[in-house]
């Protein structure tokens, strides 16, 4: 899982149907101090994260099949949580 | 899932069996400020896009999930045609 924040929405009615009836975000994925850290994506929502959240996101293939439940939909990238805190400790030497 | 704008189409008579009857549009990946974002690439079409239209699209094995046969080669397929977006980053 990779943590992103949600900077936006996509509205499409014109789409394949293993995405009906999901909601679509895009995401940053940040580190965790919260700077940007990578290119943005496309996410199915499975936790009701709006924009602004910083949430989990799930870019593998097979568990997203078995999240949808539908171990052919043609989906890779889910939002499966929403993250109250981030804490880092510095490895100690 | 990445966003992309139609740029062309791809017509091909000779093409692996699994293509067969497979719309292939050319594609160019775009970032979240539909800024262009790496090479144009040949994409399959499962939602009837026609050029010009803001599509989002998936690779890997998704791609080729997309597709009826899910037995094909595509590494490229557009699943959505974008009717509006929003982006606050």
């Amino acid at each position: 899982m990779i943590l992103c924040k949600v900077i936006g929405n996509v509205v499409s009615t014109q789409k394949h149907t293993h995405y009906e009836g999901e909601k679509i975000l895009i995401v940053q994925p940040i580190d965790a101090q919260g700077k940007a850290a990578g290119k943005s994506l496309l996410a199915i929502d499975r936790a009701q994260a709006g924009v602004g959240d910083r949430v989990l996101v799930n870019d593998e293939g097979n568990s997203a099949r078995l999240i949808i439940g539908n171990s052919q939909a043609a989906i890779r990238t889910v939002i499966v949580g929403i993250v109250d805190a981030v804490d880092v400790y510095a490895a100690e030497r | 899932m990445k966003l992309g704008r139609v740029t062309g189409s791809v017509v091909a008579t000779q093409k692996d069996p699994s293509f067969e009857g497979v719309k292939i549009l050319l594609l160019q990946p775009l970032d979240e400020n539909l800024k262009p974002q790496g090479d144009a690439i040949a994409a399959c079409d499962v939602v009837q896009a026609g050029v010009g239209d803001l599509v989002f699209f998936e690779g890997g094995r998704e791609a080729a999930l997309a597709l009826e046969n899910a037995f094909n080669p595509s590494d490229a397929t557009i699943i959505g045609i974008v009717d509006a977006m929003e982006v606050r980053p």
